[in-house]
């Protein structure tokens, strides 16, 4: 693959980075309508509860209350996220499942009055047994969440591939290790926030701190009952979602029916408090694996169980429980694999999709394995990882096709960028060097709402005298740089510079766009972008090639200009047309070749608005096996990590010194970016490996739901990283690109794990690892005499 | 509660401003002023994203009243560039990826210019520590740190 590109591959500024430097860029909390209303909503202080009454007629009395909804008002609508699990009412009715369920909501003319009003609503608990771990939750007996779903399960996933009973009794070595991981918060630095805006005609407008503007649509129009048309999703500069911010929320939900029922715009806002106990984070997982590989290092055989810590709903725990289980089927080749994976329900905050979805706690137990098993077998951990990788064409057992895959190569960059063969098993005691290798979807293969529609559509419309166009998308740049990467490709597929492409999106009136989640813009809406410029190329060169009487097929554009090949024909009178209609402008065309601005006039003049249209949905791919949609994508990204570790041995304080990365991403789109996107992944499984526990007291009440007490990286615990971008070429990806976004968060957690062993000796099977826990695990190693 | 009268200077202009005596320098600028750039993100003097100059100095404005700021001065996203040239620590940010979300950025970018107002050329570990008080989860820090060097040293353009 040789082709030069001019605009994809560079260090290309994001879009919209000029007005987040000076403050003028506008998130959903800065948004101020006019005789806007402000929303609060009231929040259950149980656990677990039986509501006896209601009683808002103090709080309706209120002087500047303008209106008061509970479930009588809004009605029963169950939704969520997936369609098969629909466990959620807006408000609760008849019981509360967590301390943060939502039983009412309020408008008044400001914050104070709103607050005020809540206070004022009388709610008559009957408590009830609550349940807080997924041991108390299974028990024989346990009081049940949902009455339709028994020993509170939520959802139980059993796979085989290939045959792991007969495939274990082949294995020279096997063995069984566990891992425990923490829930955790997404700890966005932008709290949700949102302003609902409901017409007198009818039209509901919704500006909301979303990942998904088409999910919220659709689940505010099911809720509200308005028509999905009469529903418009707009998403402003959002402050980092990481997943959390991928459903339609209580808040935007409250926002809507309050100025449906006022007639008047509402804004509401959770505080932090409350963007911990929505949370929608990541779940806490039980991992316990049993591998079997042959005397050569050959992985053959796992048996993977998992339990998740769902809290009191759904959300996109379903998917989480299959995507825990089919995210080991690569980058190794696993011939045999069998997994029990459990979601249950507990009287906490319902957990959903962060970063690496689902697959996480599973990568940081099965990649600490490996290396347990390499130094058993005698061999290098990057050899028996090496030994086993998967190679582009290969399909996994769960049917997963890596159309492209450098796991080969981010190994090789890491080993070499780290100095690993000088540093394994040759650092002081104290200091350790770990590795690890991961893998991540580049866009769910389908929707989360059973459809074959289109998953992105993209709209490029030539502005009318021809000196820009603009794409109009429903993808959602959250800050990941999505704008951007729709306007290179644009740019790219149109042969124009940047900065004559504009970007409008995270509209719903604009196009349809599934939003960003699952590592899927890049792809998918950059193949809708694609799209749509060709499209527009097309409709310009038809007009050019007739106005000039050339073959079509002669003619392209590149640096902004119309190529043509073979004899060039008089462009003059053309260009005197274009001038003509032009007169008193500084900027005339000039050069032998005709401009994309004169073309795109012309074509403009010639046929009217000029606007393309593309679209992208993936083919029917996968498995035909229950739960085959989780985990199946067009494309995978991949990465290798190798880590640096301090261990202070006098307390267990771990300190990550140095940290290599590599990422295959396919073509790289913008460097930048690329780069943005694989540090900040690091810096979130940093932060889970060492730091992050979102604890509760007995009660199941959050004890740490502030950015004091829940603890993330901060720019001292960060070491300076070295990234190395992998380019392969992706077959299914526009220009070849694919995804970057969560892959890159797979090795850390078990690079980690496994430096921390090379320093200490000491494998740890718990997260995170504070030094306490890190303490603790050496004190009990030097009582058993290691 | 009976409002205060305060002055302050927000950006080089003078405000009169009656103030309810509880209220934060956080609200009263994004709400009285317009200044919307100031962000919450905690509310309690957590994640940094509400920090402005105050007299110099960086400080959360969720934990400063703002009748605490009477008779201060105060220095605000908005106040940074010149007209639309940016400061060459925005310029920094803008060419070195340093803005992933941007919720953080506004705070980034304001401690950032008060240590390069204090010492013309920090260390990394000096650029580490002082914006250790501002809270990123986009980055991992690195680009932040390289923009701030970048700035210190004078220069511009993408780099690494």
């Amino acid at each position: 693959m040789t082709k030069k590109f001019s605009v994809l591959g560079t260090r290309a500024p994001k879009l919209d980075a000029p007005d987040k430097v000076t403050g003028r860029a506008k998130y959903a909390e800065d948004l101020n309508l006019p005789g806007q209303l402000y929303g609060a909503i009231l929040q259950s202080p149980h656990a677990h509860a039986l509501i006896k009454r209601i009683d808002v007629s103090r709080a309706r009395r209120l002087r500047g209350v303008r209106a008061v909804i509970t479930a009588k008002d809004v009605g029963l609508t169950k939704y969520g996220v997936s369609p098969a699990r629909y466990d959620e009412t807006l408000f609760a009715h008849e019981k509360v499942r967590y301390v943060g369920d939502e039983v009412a909501a309020v408008a008044a003319v400001d914050l104070e009055t709103a607050f005020a009003a809540l206070d004022l609503i009388k709610v008559e608990y009957e408590e009830l047994p609550a349940v807080f771990s997924v041991d108390d939750a299974l028990f024989n007996g346990a009081p049940l969440l949902h009455s339709d779903y028994p020993n509170n399960i939520c959802a139980e996933v059993h796979q085989e591939f290939g045959d792991y009973e007969a495939a274990l009794g082949e294995c020279d070595y096997v063995r069984t290790d566990r891992l425990v991981s923490k829930r955790q918060d997404a700890a966005f630095i932008e709290p949700h926030a949102c302003v609902a805006d409901y017409d007198s005609s009818g039209n509901l407008t919704l500006h909301s701190s979303t990942q998904t503007p088409h999910y919220v649509q659709r689940t505010v129009a099911m809720v509200t009952g308005l028509p999905v048309g009469n529903v418009r999703v707009v998403k402003p500069h959002v402050g980092g979602g990481f997943g959390p911010k991928a459903e339609a929320t209580p808040l935007e939900m409250s926002a809507c029916f309050l100025s449906m029922k006022t007639g008047r715009p509402v804004k509401m806002a959770y505080t932090r408090e409350q963007v911990f106990l929505h949370s929608r984070a990541r779940h806490q997982f039980f991992h316990e694996m049993t591998t079997g590989v042959k005397k050569d290092g050959t992985i053959h055989a796992l048996h993977h169980r998992a339990v998740l810590d769902g809290g009191a709903y759904s959300s996109f725990g379903i998917a989480t429980v299959y995507y825990a289980g089919s995210l080991l089927g690569g980058p190794y080749r696993l011939p045999h694999m069998k997994y029990d994976g459990m979601r249950v329900y507990t009287n906490k905050p319902a957990c959903g999709a962060q970063r690496g979805h689902g697959g996480v706690a599973a990568r940081a137990c099965f990649e600490q394995q490996l290396d347990i098993i390499a130094e058993e077998i005698g061999m290098d951990p990057v050899e028996l990882r090496l030994k086993n990788i998967m190679q582009t064409g290969d399909v996994t057992c769960n049917e997963l096709d890596m159309s492209s895959l450098g796991m080969r190569e981010c190994i090789e960059a890491v080993r070499n960028g780290s100095d690993w063969v000088k540093k394994k098993g040759k650092l002081p005691k104290g200091k350790g060097i770990g590795m690890a290798c991961g893998f991540f979807v580049s866009g769910a293969a389908y929707p989360i709402y059973r459809s074959d529609t289109y998953h992105s559509t993209v709209i490029v419309r030539v502005a009318e005298d021809g000196g820009s166009v603009t794409a109009f998308t429903g993808s959602a740049d959250i800050g990941q740089g999505s704008d951007t990467m729709v306007a290179m490709i644009v740019a790219e597929e149109l042969g124009i510079p940047m900065s004559a492409v504009k970007v409008a999106s995270g509209d719903t009136d604009f196009s349809m766009d599934l939003g960003a989640y699952s590592s899927r813009q890049t792809l998918m809406t950059g193949h809708a972008a694609k799209d749509a410029a060709e499209d527009v190329k097309r409709q310009i060169l038809a007009v050019v090639a007739d106005e000039l009487g050339v073959d079509v097929g002669r003619l392209d554009i590149a640096d902004g200009r119309v190529r043509i090949k073979g004899e060039k024909p008089d462009i003059e009178p053309l260009r005197l047309r274009y001038v003509k209609e032009h007169r008193g402008w500084a900027d005339v065309p000039k050069g032998d070749d005709l401009t994309f601005r004169e073309a795109a006039r012309l074509a403009t003049v010639a046929n009217g608005s000029i606007v393309g249209t593309g679209k992208y949905k993936p083919p029917r791919l996968g498995g035909k096996h229950k739960g085959a949609a989780v985990g199946t994508s067009p494309a995978y990204g991949c990465s290798a990590q190798i880590v640096e570790v301090s261990v202070d041995l006098e307390t267990g304080q771990v300190t990550v010194d140095a940290m290599t990365d590599a990422h295959d991403c396919g073509q790289v789109v913008n460097r930048t970016s690329v780069e943005g996107q694989m540090q900040g992944s690091l810096s979130m499984g940093l932060g889970e490996a060492l730091l992050e526990e979102v604890k509760f007291d007995g009660n199941g009440r959050i004890l740490n739901a502030s950015l004091g007490e829940y603890k993330i990286p901060t720019s001292l615990d960060m070491p300076r990283v070295k990234s190395i971008i992998i380019e392969s070429h992706e077959p299914n990806g526009p220009f070849g690109a694919k995804e970057v976004g969560e892959g890159a968060i797979m090795p850390t957690i078990p690079a980690i794990l496994n430096a921390v062993y090379d320093a200490t000796g000491v494998r740890l099977h718990e997260l995170p690892l504070t030094a306490e826990r890190v303490y603790g695990a050496m004190k009990e190693a030097k009582k058993k005499g290691r | 509660m009976k409002k205060l009268q305060i002055f302050i200077r927000v950006n080089g202009e003078d405000h009169e401003l009656l103030v309810a005596p509880n209220r934060t320098l956080t609200d009263v600028l994004r709400e009285e002023l317009d200044l919307t750039g100031t962000k919450h993100g905690c509310d309690e003097g957590e994640c940094g994203s509400c920090t402005v100059l105050l007299d110099g100095d960086p400080v959360n404005s969720c934990l400063v009243l703002a009748a605490q700021a009477d008779g201060r001065d105060i220095t605000t996203i908005e106040g940074v560039a010149n007209g639309s040239d940016l400061h060459p620590v925005q310029r920094a940010f803008v060419d070195q990826g340093a803005v992933q979300c941007g919720f953080c950025t506004p705070g980034m970018v304001l401690t950032a210019k008060a240590l390069l107002d204090k010492k013309k050329r920090p260390t990394e570990h000096e650029i580490r520590a002082a914006v250790s008080g501002n809270l990123c989860r986009c980055t991992g820090y690195q680009k932040i740190v390289d923009a701030v060097q970048a700035a210190s040293r004078g220069k511009t353009g993408a780099g690494r």
